[in-house]
């Protein structure tokens, strides 16, 4: 299964380092990461998205991610309300006589172009990567020259969902 | 010196441009660091020199490994942390086996690796290694120290890391032109440790204590299980006091000997892989298993899946990240061990009744004792190792490699004494048990050390006998001399089909002439007689001596518990 793990560490050299040799150490897979300046001064996040066969050892993963001294705070926030966005940036074979047609299919999806050329078209596409998988599912065969993505960084609603007997039972 | 002279002398002290190598030392003597154990090299010639203008007993190996490992052994002897320095490069991936050893074994160490300048880092100096990069996975921390501003929070915090929480080693890497970088504000030496990321629990949740307390109460087979976070917290006393007044049954793991007496009456003995039969069945009925500071490893567990099959587990430890790691824990306390046995003591508890399940447990062990079957060409290692018993009263030092002897130490030698069992148990390093008895000695100069090793391993950190040469450390080396390397000898015999490859050594040195080398004692001993006349004579004065054993070769370390197999299935059983 798909854990979101958030990482608040103290912004040292080698940190990066440490937490991705960890998850080797112990043999979690990460499909994405990310990394960035937090609210607090000297302080950074970290989003990865990793596999994970079962609970115990998602649990060991936060455990073992806690023990090192540069981390802070560790966070699974998978079963929470949260907001996840990935960035992408996809270069498109479009030669003039179709990039009407591109641009009109592309256009639910919000996707802005960044740069363009005789031959090819730029994309700049955000979303929930599920949202950026579609988007090159969708452009695929026109041909993708080139394809950058950030991988998802995310964050926790203020408002969360109220744990009633109800929504137990949903569950 | 009079007062002028020394007066000039001061001053001129005060002179000399105070540097990151100075600021290093003066915080290892302000940290109370009595030995260091090292070896210099180009990147660490200004933290000799600092050294050597204000000394600390420093204790030169013949290779940054004994280094190192003699830093485990007084580590774990004196309960402080053990200190190493290495020069960059090669001086520093040396010490990477006693880096991870001390890792594996929760050993505090505070180690000191030269670096090439800050300028050239990254350009393949001369001697120049990531060392940083090296140990990040095998440290519980490492720093390298980019200004010399930081130094003193640097060393200050590494000392803090190595010796709280769960014990280990911090590696500490400098780089020569910040060890030659001037200290303009020696004011601010005075630092606070400041790890917003670090604060290790030793106090127990009172409700989980409760939680445990219920549980013993409800147990009609309880039964405890003694680790070596016991010992680091300094918990032996306790955990025996409250073994005695519960009556209940105690086994511990290989690091975990010496939390209880050898021959205690309620100790069943060491169990898992090459544990006491009633220990390891003791695991397999009883219906609550309290661990207190051990870490479930698969030496001890054998298969997980049929480890303590009818056992609630209540499971006490430093480390959070222990608990539900490889066995499913009803109670899970994150404590010091010591602190959780205050907390249990200062409990009321009314037991079950307990009688027939120590009785059945007293009988089984009369049943089926520990066995060999003696020879009279040849010395068996167990007789060696009862013959060491004997003589040094259970009252010594004992260290060892990692192997066949080890595990005959283990079972043969009762301790007496929490902290005098020094061996590789994690990691299982080979060349480990001589140079770490040679810094057992040093934190303790008035007991018995005893290095019990055997052919193989000694010849991977003999060099260190310059050190009982040289200082006449009445360190006992003992070499259980079977020509072999004596555990893959016996996995081959009874896993491969007895195709002995590369386990039989045909060529030895004379360690007799090696020792002379050394102008230390030694002897080689054939007979039985030979054996109890050169232990008796030797084991017990202050001079250094190394003792070759010659033992039997094909003997086999018995009972065990087969890899894959749980610990109710064990081979090489024999009823009384």
């Amino acid at each position: 299964m798909k854990r979101v793990i958030t990482v608040t560490v103290l912004n040292q050299s080698g940190v990066l380092n440490r937490v991705t040799g960890l998850l080797m150490k112990r043999q979690f897979n990460i499909e994405s990461i990310t990394v960035g300046a937090n609210e607090k001064q000297g302080m950074a996040k970290m989003t990865f998205i990793v596999n994970v066969e079962d609970e115990r050892k998602i649990e060991q993963l936060v455990k073992q991610l806690q023990k090192q001294i540069d981390v802070l705070k560790v966070k699974d926030i998978t079963e929470q309300e949260i907001v996840m966005r990935e960035l992408a940036f996809v270069t498109v074979v479009a030669p003039p006589h179709l990039r009407s047609e591109i641009n009109s299919i592309v256009d639910p999806f919000r996707a802005t172009i960044v740069d363009s050329s005789k031959n090819v078209v730029t994309y700049q596409v955000t979303g929930e990567p599920s949202k950026i998988e579609a988007f090159i599912n969708l452009v695929q065969p026109y041909g993708i020259k080139e394809l950058t993505r950030t991988g998802a960084t995310a964050f926790v609603r203020d408002m969360q969902k109220k744990a009633t007997p109800q929504l137990s039972l949903l569950q | 010196m009079n007062a002028e002279a020394q007066m000039n002398e001061q001053k001129e002290k005060q002179q000399l441009p105070y540097d990151g190598s100075a600021v290093l030392i003066d915080a290892l003597h302000q940290q109370g660091v009595e030995v260091i154990f090292g070896y210099p090299g180009g990147a660490v010639l200004p933290i000799y020199d600092a050294l050597y203008k204000n000394p600390i007993r420093h204790v030169l190996t013949r290779h940054e490994q004994g280094a190192i490992h003699a830093a485990e052994g007084y580590a774990r002897v004196s309960g402080k942390v053990g200190v190493v320095i290495g020069t960059s490069g090669p001086g520093a991936t040396n010490l990477v086996t006693g880096i991870t050893d001390a890792m594996m074994d929760s050993i505090p160490l505070v180690v000191f690796t030269g670096q090439v300048s800050s300028t050239v880092i990254g350009t393949d100096a001369f001697q120049e290694a990531d060392i940083i990069g090296i140990t990040q996975p095998i440290t519980k921390h490492n720093y390298q120290v980019q200004s010399v501003e930081d130094m003193p929070r640097i060393i200050k915090e590494a000392f803090h890391i190595a010796s709280t929480g769960r014990p280990g080693p911090v590696v500490v890497d400098v780089p020569k032109n910040v060890a030659n970088e001037v200290f303009e504000t020696p004011e601010s030496l005075d630092v606070e440790v400041n790890l917003p990321g670090y604060q290790p629990t030793t106090e127990p949740n009172f409700k989980q204590i409760e939680k445990a307390v219920h549980l013993l109460s409800e147990a009609k087979k309880p039964l405890l299980l003694g680790g070596a976070g016991i010992l680091h917290a300094g918990g032996a006393d306790l955990f025996v006091q409250f073994a005695e007044k519960y009556d209940i049954p105690v086994v511990t793991t290989l690091l975990g000997l010496g939390t209880i007496p050898g021959n205690h009456p309620q100790f069943l003995g060491m169990a898992g892989m090459h544990g006491y039969y009633t220990a390891n069945m003791a695991i397999n009925d009883c219906d609550l298993l309290v661990n207190i500071g051990a870490r479930f490893d698969d030496r001890l567990t054998g298969d997980l899946a049929k480890f303590a099959p009818n056992a609630k587990v209540v499971h006490i430890d430093i480390d959070p990240a222990e608990l539900g790691k490889n066995i499913p824990t009803e109670v899970p306390i994150v404590a010091d061990a010591k602190k959780a046995l205050e907390a249990l003591l200062s409990k009321q508890l009314t037991m079950q009744d307990t009688s027939r399940w120590n009785e059945k447990l007293k009988q089984m062990s009369k049943d089926y004792p520990l066995w060999y079957e003696t020879d009279d060409e040849f010395i068996l290692p167990q007789e060696a190792l009862e013959a060491v018993h004997d003589i040094t009263e259970g009252e010594a030092i004992v260290t060892t490699d990692v192997g066949q002897h080890q595990m005959w130490t283990a079972q043969y030698y009762g301790l007496n004494n929490p902290d005098s069992w020094v061996t590789s148990g994690g990691l299982g390093t080979m060349g480990f048990g001589f140079p770490a008895a040679i810094g057992a000695q040093i934190a303790k100069p008035d007991r018995t050390v005893v290095s019990i090793v055997g052919d193989a391993g000694f010849q991977m950190t003999a060099q260190e006998l310059s050190l009982l040469q040289e200082f006449r450390y009445p360190v006992k080396v003992i070499i259980l001399n079977n020509g072999a390397l004596g555990m893959v000898r016996q996995w081959q015999e009874e896993f491969y089909d007895e195709r002995y490859s590369e386990s039989l050594i045909q060529v030895q040195p004379d360690f007799v002439k090696l020792g002379e080398a050394y102008n230390i004692p030694a002897y080689r001993v054939d007979t039985h007689e030979e054996m109890r006349e050169v232990f008796e004579k030797t084991l017990t004065n202050d001079e250094p001596v190394l003792i070759d054993v010659r033992v039997k070769q094909m003997e086999n370390v018995y009972p065990m518990v087969a890899p894959g197999a749980g610990l109710n299935e064990m081979i090489g059983v024999k009823r009384q």
